[in-house]
């Protein structure tokens, strides 16, 4: 039995180890914010954070986060109301929106580390997430308006 | 060729199926928008025709218009305005945009309005098809004048009441006022009493002056999804969960037109929660969007179900297509290019002019097969019981979705029912609906709730490709530098391929993108079109024909100006010539207008040319720029928009390229949403470098060789323009509105091939651009 914390809430899962943490979140748990997008960490749709550090969900296996703490997108914020995420609305970012939880969780994740980014270290940071509809600028100054306060 | 291509009713290539008029009742118009009691405006009749200051193609749609404001508002006694949005929202904000143009005509506060999706009915709806970059410039009029019923209704409640002239009355703000007596009341205290009044004729409507407008043109509203989607709360395809529901992935013939010849399900069986393995049927290609068939996985969660896919043994017989080899098919179009071709279009005499010319330029150029690769992939789920079947999915076509699983299943129209779910992009390729098919064949199967999901490599390896193409032109110059023929021959497997086999020539809506419509004064030009087949699925792709043509016109435009030694932006000017309605009614049979009537929506160069010198102007044309770095321009119309692109490219010595400066100007006509529209453009910018630099699908032993982001790369933060610019051109007071989704991405290409030359010298005539500049 693999116990693992999820948004605050203990978790039991007795399947299989292997399965990865995005599937067990998305179709076990009901916590469907968190998407998939490429199942290889080459997308980012579906980080989460555990521990605090950005995590592809994806390539992460449920006894990979035994006794970790999990926080999805769900969870960021009680009312959704981390700076990220009123940054996010502030600059209208989201076309589609499917990338989007994902990339705000990386967003979040790195202002924990480091709370005034430059450019280079958003770019660096963000890299990893894909936006097809292509928001990238708009996510460049959201996090950069994030980072001074919305 | 004699099959139907008549784009208007391009659902398919089917026949256009007989509209059935639906007696629907009162009550389950209720039940379907789910608001309970007390309602008004919602009511059962069949759709009045549309009325229309312009015509558009709106009514050719299969379907045509609905613009009864009690099939899209309802107001319940509280005051809360539901509007129906019977679009998809893709990311383009349609679903957010055509309501707002409703609440806008009928004096709603957009803080009381809640948007319903509509379900796939478009005998309730009218045409469902979010394609074509259309649904503005199809219902921005319908809108208004569902918003200006609603109001006129709400108005003539409240005048019987006072017992005052109706004249004397005026909504405002979500009530309605009696200024004499400064009497009001609100919406919600009228509804039941508007409910009884009679639907204004159209042709009596009183539209709003623009200039009292609260909500269009502003870009003040952020679409109705926003806080939901920071919150992980919106509700995409794929975030549909049923009680009891099974999750299924399937292995599909990895050559188009293969079939499974035997499997071994042994060791899927043993991966933990797999629970079965089954044969998922296929159609014989082509078939339209019928599903290619396969072997199922189905398993307890999708993990499971992948890893059990992963495990299974499956023997493919490739059928027809297990030869196709990009390298050799690039060669047999390059081949056909250089023949003469099925003539498309012909002024003059183009061999006497090229003949007697002092010098001909000739350019040919290779776009190859594109994935869409929306962040989110195919996948739907589906609830089949006895004769009746409920879908979930994310498509852009919920009507043909609904018609489509009908037919699949055998039961009739009526008892299928398309819950329309947010998209995690489209880009036309969720305008086909395969995957919500085997949705629905798997649900009957099993007898439970399944959803299909697709991963990344099948997205990749069993899609409905861009097409591939080569497009050939020879422009003759005069002794002065004058250009005085154009032959443009265009060679590419056409959509249509994908429903009527032996399909060769390209469909007039695949012509008229940018091949016969091409807007130059020149004196001699001939478009040919020489055959080419298809051996993969070939399917819509945001732009479709456009980008391979505006690739090949405006790089040749660039090509042109270095010939004669000429700025690239007034040789543009130039080659566009004076401003003018272009008439190809003697030059070009059954022009395809993009489905909209000519008289509406002209080529007019007169806005060509404004789109290029507003572009110009923003985006500082002419400024010097580093060294290393270089200025490109392109110009192309397409979905009835006119759009013009400067780019700023930068080159280093290792021949990596980065581009520092977009410039967009738009000119769209009349627009609802500005800051959409910027986001639109924005977005088009990135996906015109992703194609430009990286966006290519090869095929090997008649196999996709790609099958992830990793293989099929797009563009990421870091690679991406630095600032993008977008100029809208001010709409002229009775400019209809034209498209604004699509036409962004054409003239990057080109106007990137056009900067890397001014800034290196190296002519780009192959997308992608990949390594080209490193050797």
């Amino acid at each position: 039995m693999i116990k693992v914390k999820i948004n605050g809430q203990e978790q039991n899962w007795d399947g299989d180890p292997d399965l990865p943490l995005l599937w067990f979140l998305r179709d076990e748990v009901g916590l469907t914010g968190t998407k998939y997008g490429c199942g290889e960490a080459l997308c980012g749709a579906c980080t989460v954070m555990v521990d605090k550090e950005a995590t592809r969900s994806c390539i992460t296996s449920m006894s990979d986060v035994v006794g970790r703490e999990v926080t999805t997108i769900e969870g960021l914020h009680p009312a959704g109301d981390h700076p990220v995420q009123k940054a996010w609305r502030q600059l209208n970012v989201p076309q589609c929106g499917y990338c989007q939880a994902g990339q705000i969780m990386q967003a979040a994740a790195l202002l924990t580390q480091n709370p005034k980014p430059s450019h280079d270290q958003i770019v660096e940071a963000m890299s990893g997430n894909i936006c097809r509809c292509g928001c990238y600028q708009r996510i460049e100054n959201a996090v950069r308006l994030a980072s001074t306060g919305v | 060729m004699t099959i139907n291509t008549n784009p208007k009713k391009l659902r398919g290539f089917e026949q256009f199926i007989n509209v059935k008029v639906e007696n629907v009742s009162r009550r389950s118009i209720l039940k379907g928008l789910g608001i309970a009691g007390g309602l008004v405006l919602a009511a059962p009749v069949m759709s009045r025709p549309a009325f229309a200051a312009y015509k558009t193609g709106a009514s050719e749609m299969p379907h045509g218009t609905v613009v009864d404001p009690r099939v899209f508002v309802s107001i319940a006694p509280d005051g809360m305005v539901t509007i129906v949005a019977h679009r998809a929202e893709m990311g383009t904000g349609v679903r957010t945009s055509l309501p707002l143009i409703v609440a806008e005509e009928m004096e709603a506060d957009w803080s009381r309005v809640r948007v319903q999706q509509a379900h796939g009915d478009e005998v309730r709806y009218g045409n469902q098809d979010t394609d074509g970059s259309r649904s503005t410039r199809h219902y921005l009029m319908p809108m208004r004048q569902i918003g200006a019923s609603a109001r006129a209704m709400l108005e003539a409640a409240a005048a019987k009441r006072w017992g005052v002239p109706v004249s004397e009355v005026k909504a405002a703000n979500h009530e309605v006022v009696h200024n004499a007596s400064g009497r009001r009341i609100g919406f919600g205290d009228l509804a039941a009493d508007a409910a009884k009044e009679p639907v204004p004729s159209i042709e009596g409507l009183k539209l709003k002056d623009p200039k009292d407008f609260r909500y269009l043109g502003k870009g003040e509203i952020s679409i109705v999804d926003l806080h939901d989607i920071t919150t992980g709360a919106a509700h995409y395809g794929s975030d549909t969960r049923l009680p009891g529901m099974k999750y299924a992935v399937i292995a599909r013939p990895p050559v188009t037109g293969g079939k499974p010849v035997s499997f071994d399900a042994a060791e899927a069986m043993k991966i933990s929660g797999v629970e079965k393995v089954i044969e998922v049927k296929g159609w014989p290609w082509p078939s339209k969007f019928q599903p290619l068939g396969g072997v199922a996985v189905i398993a307890r969660n999708t993990g499971a179900a992948i890893k059990g896919r992963d495990a299974l043994k499956v023997v493919w017989d490739d059928g027809p297509n297990g030869k196709y080899d990009s390298v050799a098919y690039r060669a047999e179009l390059e081949e056909a290019a250089r023949k003469p071709g099925l003539i498309v279009r012909k002024e003059g005499d183009v061999d006497a002019a090229l003949k007697g010319a002092d010098k001909v330029i000739v350019g040919e150029y290779y776009l190859p097969h594109l994935a869409h690769v929306a962040m989110e992939t195919p996948v739907a789920v589906a609830d089949v019981k006895g004769d009746k079947a409920e879908i979930w999915a994310p498509v852009q076509s919920s009507g043909g979705t609904r018609e489509d699983v009908a037919k699949t299943l055998g039961i009739p129209e009526e008892n299928v029912t398309v819950n329309v779910t947010l998209l995690g992009g489209g880009f036309g390729r969720k305008s086909k609906c395969d995957y919500a098919l085997e949705a629905a064949l798997l649900s009957k199967e099993l007898g439970a709730p399944v959803k299909v999901q697709w991963t990344r490599d099948d997205d990749i390896r069993n899609g409905f490709l861009h097409t591939v193409s080569v497009e050939r032109i020879e422009a003759g110059l005069d002794k002065k530098g004058k250009v005085i023929a154009w032959r443009h021959r265009s060679v590419a497997p056409s959509i249509a391929s994908t429903f009527e086999a032996g399909t060769v020539h390209q469909a007039p809506f695949e012509l008229g993108m940018g091949l016969v419509d091409m807007p130059f004064e020149i004196a001699n030009i001939q478009c040919e079109n020489p055959e080419a087949a298809a051996h993969t699925r070939i399917g819509w792709f945001r732009s479709v024909s456009n980008i391979p043509r505006a690739f090949a016109v405006q790089s040749m435009v660039g090509e042109l100006a270095h010939a004669t030694n000429r700025d690239q932006k007034e040789m543009l000017l130039e080659l566009i010539g004076s401003p003018r309605i272009l008439d190809l009614s003697s030059s070009v049979k059954g022009l395809w207008n993009y489905g909209e009537p000519y008289a509406s929506y002209p080529i007019d160069t007169a806005r060509l040319r404004r789109a290029v010198e507003l572009v110009a102007e923003k985006g500082e044309w002419g400024r010097s720029v580093p060294k290393g770095h270089g200025l490109g321009i392109a110009v192309h119309r397409s979905f009835v928009s006119y759009i013009a692109t400067i780019i700023e490219v930068a080159v280093d010595d290792k021949g990596k390229f980065t581009v520092p400066r977009v410039d967009t100007a738009i000119d769209c006509g009349t627009y609802v949403n500005p800051e959409r529209i910027q986001s639109q453009i924005e977005g088009a910018a990135i996906m015109g470098m992703s194609l430009a630099k990286y966006g290519e699908i090869t095929f090997k032993d008649g196999k996709v060789q790609q099958r992830n982001y990793d293989d099929f790369q797009v563009i990421r933060i870091d690679e991406a323009p630095r600032v993008t610019n977008v100029h809208i051109v001010p709409p002229g007071p009775d400019t209809p509105p034209s498209g604004v989704g699509e036409p962004g991405v054409p003239p990057f290409a080109p106007a990137l091939a056009n900067a890397i030359f001014a800034a290196t010298g190296k002519r780009i005539r192959a997308m992608p651009i990949g390594k080209q500049l490193e050797a």
